[in-house]
């Protein structure tokens, strides 16, 4: 059989040019990791640096990430872009939970890393990762929109290759 | 037999034209903004970031369905599916070319606009069944915005119906064979427009999803594949508004050498490309501001409106003759 006779490949290698074969899970993965619709969210000035980076200069829109949510029920990926005080700590653990699964948590800028500036303050955590499951940091103060997009793009692998991720812990 | 066969067809014709149309009018919708707002828009997912949507669908397909505890679990998930019937019901009356029209009813313009009103009965129930306070104020607003410019919308249609002296959608095509209906009716075609837009919930009359005060509105609580309907339905009542305003305004499926259908589309997009540029243009609008503009003014400039154009049918009949 031929599917395209002015080729001179066999079928098999057309076929492998013109379907692609995947399974559900890898079209899943590559569907979830193009679009995070982040929770409209913000603790501190990391949360300015996040608005940026939704604005026309630097256009959060090219990756499919713009659709900012104010509910979490609607949101996949929460972007903790600021200082958690001790207070605000079970607020933040709240909406992370009332987020529907499959979710993920980046945390933007040293304050949500370690407590940044105030990491030996009595009343701020020292990071989000004491409260939630981060999956990226983003080292910054604040850190600028690109640093931003490379720790979402660094999140879009890791939620393609998840294999990769797993050997490395 | 042959009925039901029949009616599968058009079922099936309708849910592939909305779904079809959606996919890509999400996409435009995207795209549009971007383009206002100088900036690229999406771009990595396929050529030009043409299977965004998919993605996007695909993803809300494999979320979590979460019904809250104290949620009135039947009226919850019953108004997530019943949201989408009223907004593809209308689509019956369309007359999307010559002979195109499934269902030619007599009174096709008063079906469109009873079934149309329907879709607000069920955004409240998902206000009222979700039990969270954002969601009910969310479906109170829905429903006084939308039974609130119901007024003036229809007011303003009824100039067309004066004009053209049917209610049935291909009569009032016909009657525009000459004359499209927004040169003779101006002021009905912007009252319809700004109506619309108040009844389809868009921007600037985005009230009732208003972010920064009530959340998501009646969606607050719903999420992935539910979320979804209640989206697809907004922009299936969206395409059917600018249809009926291609229909009513612009001359239907009439033009020149072009199929018939593509001029209904065509005319259909150009309507569905304004609704956009006025959500991303303007701001939103106070609730009151809202209330006020609609009954102090819409509503007694669309009655001057049905008067004068008495008045302008009576002085043609005696100039005739």
């Amino acid at each position: 059989m031929e599917v395209n006779p002015g080729e001179s490949k066999t079928v098999e290698q057309q076929i492998e040019k013109n379907i692609i074969l995947t399974k559900l899970d890898d079209l899943l993965n590559y569907s979830r990791a193009h679009s995070f619709w982040p929770l409209t969210f913000g603790l501190a000035c990391c949360a300015l640096e996040m608005m940026a980076a939704g604005g026309a200069r630097y256009d959060i829109s090219r990756f499919g990430y713009e659709v900012f949510r104010a509910s979490p029920r609607q949101a996949d990926l929460m972007i903790v872009a600021g200082t958690i005080t001790d207070k605000m700590a079970p607020v933040v653990k709240r909406i992370y939970e009332q987020m529907p699964e499959p979710k993920w948590v980046v945390a933007m800028g040293n304050c949500a890393i370690s407590g940044g500036p105030f990491a030996d303050s009595y009343n701020v955590v020292p990071g989000a990762d004491t409260l939630l499951p981060v999956d990226v940091f983003i080292p910054g103060c604040p850190p600028r929109p690109e640093a931003l997009f490379h720790g979402l793009l660094t999140l879009k692998e890791k939620i393609i290759h998840p294999k990769v991720v797993n050997k490395v812990e | 037999m042959e009925n039901i066969s029949k009616g599968l067809v058009y079922f099936l014709y309708v849910v592939a034209f909305v779904l079809l149309n959606i996919m890509y009018l999400i996409y435009l919708e995207r795209k549009f903004s971007a383009f206002l707002q100088q900036r690229p828009g999406p771009n990595r997912v396929g050529p030009r970031g043409l299977m965004q949507t998919l993605v996007d669908v695909v993803k809300l397909f494999s979320k979590e369905d979460i019904i809250p505890e104290k949620a009135d679990r039947w009226v919850f998930r019953l108004a997530s599916l019943l949201v989408m019937v009223p907004a593809l019901l209308v689509y019956v009356v369309l007359p999307f070319g010559k002979n195109m029209v499934i269902a030619d009813l007599n009174l096709g313009l008063f079906y469109f606009l009873a079934v149309a009103s329907l879709s607000s009965v069920f955004v409240l129930m998902a206000g009222w069944g979700s039990r969270n306070k954002f969601s009910l104020l969310g479906g109170m607003r829905v429903v006084a915005q939308v039974i609130s410019y119901e007024i003036p919308m229809i007011f303003s249609l009824l100039g067309i119906v004066m004009l053209s002296g049917s209610l049935k959608m291909t009569e009032i095509v016909s009657a525009q064979s000459k004359v499209w209906f927004v040169f003779l009716q101006p002021v009905a075609f912007v009252i319809y427009f700004i109506a619309a837009t108040a009844e389809l919930n868009r921007g600037p009359f985005d009230l009732p999803e208003g972010e920064q005060e009530i959340i998501a509105g009646p969606f607050t609580e719903y999420s992935g594949i539910r979320y979804i309907m209640f989206y697809m339905a907004e922009y299936t009542h969206m395409i059917a508004v600018s249809a009926l305003a291609t229909t009513l305004f612009l001359g239907g499926p009439s033009g020149p050498v072009l199929p018939s259908w593509l001029w209904f589309i065509l005319k259909t997009y150009f309507m569905i490309l304004l609704f956009m540029l006025v959500r991303w243009t303007f701001p939103r609008i106070r609730l009151d501001h809202m209330m006020n503009f609609n009954w102090k003014y819409l509503i007694p400039i669309s009655l001057a409106n049905i008067l004068l154009t008495g008045i302008g049918i009576q002085i043609f009949q005696l100039m005739k003759g």
